[in-house]
């Protein structure tokens, strides 16, 4: 069964090359955006065939669900003939510098893959996963061996919202309006299932794939569904705008901790092994928290108003 | 093999057909009505069929009852998400074929 097993393999590799050509070069943008959706679907399998299944729920909750989401909504927003302006081969001549460019950049990759040490880290992971605080390898490589790369991923996320909210305020109305009263129902219903699929995929961090990235993207899902049933976010304004805190609780607990750790033990992000477990549950919730609500806050497209007018 | 897993693997097999005759219709039939009216049905009996299987084949009845649930919340999401995509080509003005 080993042909069946590559040859299915070559058929996923092959798909997504064919795939991210359609994402790029598809007529019409809307083909562009479901090759792109679709890309990341076949990406979840092939990460999934790689046994790397926390990759996999990351790639299949955020890059085919939450920018799906995202893309399809920008697009909606568009008007009609703003795909003129897309960039197409404007001239021959150019792949005497793109053709070469693609090779070189093909053959480093490729060099550099080949060169990789070949048990990789894994072994130095497994061996310390003891003091680590979690038995999940990814987890405990996340939250504790290389916490400043989570630190920084949450940034990013964070000034991503920042600078989408201060280039203008929501677009109205947030949601374009339903043809059909089932997403909405549908959405109210589904609700809890999304919070219950969130938070086991959260407790299962510790010992199993899953985690907070996987939980945030999945609960920032719910809330987008939960926008286009009506809900309305409560991130603004003058009662409610407080709550919008949240949005930096990831980053600044990362960061507490981290200085507490340094004025402690004298090293940035070093845990002691006997409070790691409930340092990095602590972390888990709180950046959890934060990426479902910046998933969330990116699909506002803007700022959103202190005050809800009411909307027919 | 077990009796049980012969039944699973059967059902299974059972199933790809109708993935096999839905996608054939989201390529041939003539408009979006209809080729959501194949992908909707089809591929929703598909995929109980195959949950079905893979659960008999696991042996436990969490894992069943985890791929029946998986297969619920499909068939709410797919025909939630078919109604949509018609009502929204209806309401641009796409029509069926023939009318």
């Amino acid at each position: 069964m080993d042909w069946l097993a590559h040859t299915f393999d070559g058929l996923l590799g092959l798909a997504l090359l064919w795939l991210a050509w359609q994402a790029m070069h598809a007529p019409g943008l809307f083909r562009s955006v479901v090759s792109y959706m679709v890309f990341g679907l076949v990406m979840a399998l092939i990460w999934v065939r790689l046994e790397a299944p926390d990759i996999a729920l990351a790639e299949a909750a955020i890059g085919a669900g939450a920018t799906g989401a995202l893309l399809l909504s920008a697009l909606a927003r568009l008007k009609d003939g703003s795909d003129a302006g897309r960039l197409h081969w404007r001239h021959p001549a150019e792949l005497v510098f793109w053709l070469p460019f693609a090779a070189v950049t093909a053959l480093v990759l490729g060099l550099t893959a080949w060169q990789l040490p070949a048990p990789g880290l894994g072994v130095d992971v497994a061996r310390t996963l003891g003091q680590s605080g979690v038995d999940n390898p990814v987890t405990a490589v996340l939250l504790n061996f290389r916490s400043f790369d989570t630190l920084l991923e949450i940034g990013v996320l964070l000034v991503g919202v920042v600078a989408i909210w201060s280039l203008g305020p929501a677009p109205s109305p947030i949601v374009p309006k339903m043809p059909s009263p089932a997403l909405p129902a549908l959405g109210r219903a589904l609700f809890p299932v999304f919070v219950l699929a969130a938070t086991y995929l959260l407790w299962r961090g510790s010992h199993a794939p899953g985690g907070a990235f996987q939980a945030g993207a999945v609960m920032g899902a719910g809330g987008i569904l939960m926008v286009l049933a009506g809900a309305r976010p409560w991130l603004t304004g003058e009662e409610q705008g407080p709550w919008r805190w949240l949005l930096s609780l990831g980053l600044v607990a990362m960061l507490a901790v981290a200085v507490a750790m340094a004025a402690l033990a004298g090293t940035f992000f070093a845990y002691p092994p006997a409070l790691a477990a409930p340092l990095i549950l602590a972390l888990e919730i709180s950046a959890a928290l934060s990426i479902a609500l910046l998933m969330f806050a990116v699909y506002l497209c803007g700022r959103p108003p202190d005050h809800w007018e009411a909307e027919d | 093999m077990t009796v049980v897993g012969v039944i699973g693997a059967a059902l299974v097999v059972a199933g790809v057909p109708f993935f096999l005759f839905g996608t054939l219709g989201l390529l041939r039939l003539p408009d979006t009505y209809s080729r959501l009216h194949a992908l909707a049905k089809g591929d929703n009996v598909g995929l109980g069929l195959v949950c079905l299987g893979l659960g008999l084949q696991s042996g436990s009845v969490l894992v069943t009852l985890k791929l029946l649930m998986i297969w619920v919340l499909m068939l709410i999401a797919s025909a939630t998400g078919a109604g949509l995509i018609a009502r929204t080509a209806l309401a641009r003005g796409v029509k069926p074929h023939g009318l």
